[in-house]
């Protein structure tokens, strides 16, 4: 087997950092140990946690992995903040946060750029999912970057959903409804000791009443203050409900293979990009195929042509 | 694909003037850079913890109590340690400079004091990455 896999598997943190940024940066490395890891994957539960900026989805992940630790259970978190589009870097700033897990090495954490990706995760996500889960780690928690209408890939790669809301926002549930308010498998209203706490429940309520089609489960609405660590615990019993339901219903199997799925259409999706547009191969015909275009000398789609015709041979 | 330079921005012990280390972050970023930033109060424990799990290429220090001595020697005696010199370790704020060679032979390749400029900083990190 291959080494770094090998040292993933026994959990040596340094090997599992090493291998996801191999994985990050596509690196042919990072296929073979991945290839390796695969079949050792699959226990860990996969909880994604969204909302919108300042909701306090890191003081809650903070929280809900103290109280794992607690049941004696291993930890991994990946935390993800927007790439800047200009520039390429990122200010990774979750961990502030979460220090205090730090040097708990029952908890592994990594912050995450979105590089690109849209949607709220990153590419390599799928990868770092199964790196951890091979390390060991019981709980997997991928929080993604704050969320607007439209970023709710994250139902792609959790077992459980979460989409943490604040008091307050009013309106804007309104505004949210398409997509991110369709896509919770449990609603948590996090600084519900704020003013308009009522409000925020009866509107969430309502629309799980409304939208709500699933007759053997209701999606649960709880109340948190995550900063003070209350009705933490009451979450994890609401996530270990929806695990168990998971099961019994067999949509454990159906999630899975979504995320598998998901999963290979990254891999063959990047493989491809990376083929065409970074190979010196394709890089001079791309060049001259853009001249033409701008020139008004082609059209796209006859540019696309000429560069899928020579792959799809 | 494009391989971006990792920097943990820390601020060890009691100090907690952060404004300079949120500067020299943003500008990191602005650089291309990933920046993980992790606040105020940290140990060197966590500083090195943080720097293995984020598998970063530079660490940055900034301090501004005085306690650079013992904190910035922390940090890069666990760094020796745990085998990771191959990390960059910068550091910056109030720094006296008979200080400076010390820090520097402790494995500390640059110190960058007030009215450093922002670019010099990105350019030293830059050239200076070893990773």
């Amino acid at each position: 087997m291959n080494d770094i896999a090998s040292k993933v598997l026994k959990g040596d943190p340094r090997s599992v950092a090493r291998l996801i940024t191999l994985a990050e940066n596509s690196s042919p490395e990072a296929a073979g140990a991945m290839k390796d890891i695969h079949l050792h994957t699959g226990d860990a539960h996969v909880i994604g946690i969204t909302g919108v900026m300042g909701s306090g989805k890191s003081t809650l992940i903070c929280e809900l992995t103290r109280e794992y630790r607690k049941q004696g259970l291993e930890v991994g978190i990946i935390a993800i903040d927007p790439t800047s589009p200009f520039s390429g870097g990122a200010l990774l700033g979750d961990r502030i946060r979460m220090m205090e897990l730090a040097t708990d090495n029952g908890v592994f954490i990594r912050s995450m750029g979105t590089r690109g990706m849209l949607g709220g995760l990153t590419t390599a996500v799928y990868d770092v999912v199964e790196i951890l889960d091979a390390a060991g780690k019981d709980i997997v928690i991928v929080e993604t970057v704050g969320v607007g209408q439209a970023e709710v890939d994250v139902i792609k790669i959790a077992d459980t959903t979460i989409v943490v809301l604040v008091p307050g926002l009013g309106d804007s549930i309104q505004t949210i409804k398409a997509g991110v308010m369709e896509i919770a498998d449990i609603y948590v209203v996090n600084k519900a000791d704020r003013s308009g706490v009522e409000q925020t429940l009866a509107e969430v309520e309502s629309l799980v009443d409304i939208a709500c089609t699933n007759k053997d489960r209701k999606t649960p609405v709880l109340t948190t203050v995550a900063k003070e660590n209350k009705g933490v615990v009451e979450l994890i019993d609401e996530i270990n409900k929806h695990k168990k339901y998971l099961k019994k219903s067999k949509m454990f199997e159906v999630q899975r293979r979504k995320r598998y799925e998901a999963e290979l259409v990254e891999i063959i999706r990047k493989r491809l990009m990376n083929f065409i547009f970074d190979e010196s191969k394709f890089k001079g015909k791309i060049e001259s195929l853009i001249d033409q275009i701008s020139n008004k000398e082609l059209d796209p789609y006859t540019a696309a042509d000429e560069i899928l015709g020579k792959i799809l041979r | 694909m494009e391989r971006k330079i990792r920097v943990l921005i820390a601020k060890p012990g009691l100090d907690g003037h952060d404004r300079g280390a949120k500067i020299v972050a943003r500008a990191l970023r602005d650089a291309g850079m990933e920046v993980v930033y992790t606040g105020l109060h940290q140990t060197a424990e966590m500083i090195v913890e943080t720097a293995v799990q984020e598998d970063v290429d530079v660490i940055g220090l900034s301090l501004l109590s005085g306690a650079h001595m013992t904190l910035f020697m922390d940090v890069t005696r666990l760094l020796k340690g745990k085998d990771m010199e191959d990390v960059l370790v910068v550091g910056g704020g109030v720094i006296p400079e008979e200080d400076i060679p010390k820090l520097k032979k402790a494995g500390i390749a640059g110190v960058f004091g007030p009215g450093t400029r922002i670019e010099d900083i990105v350019e030293f990190v830059r050239k200076n990455v070893k990773r």
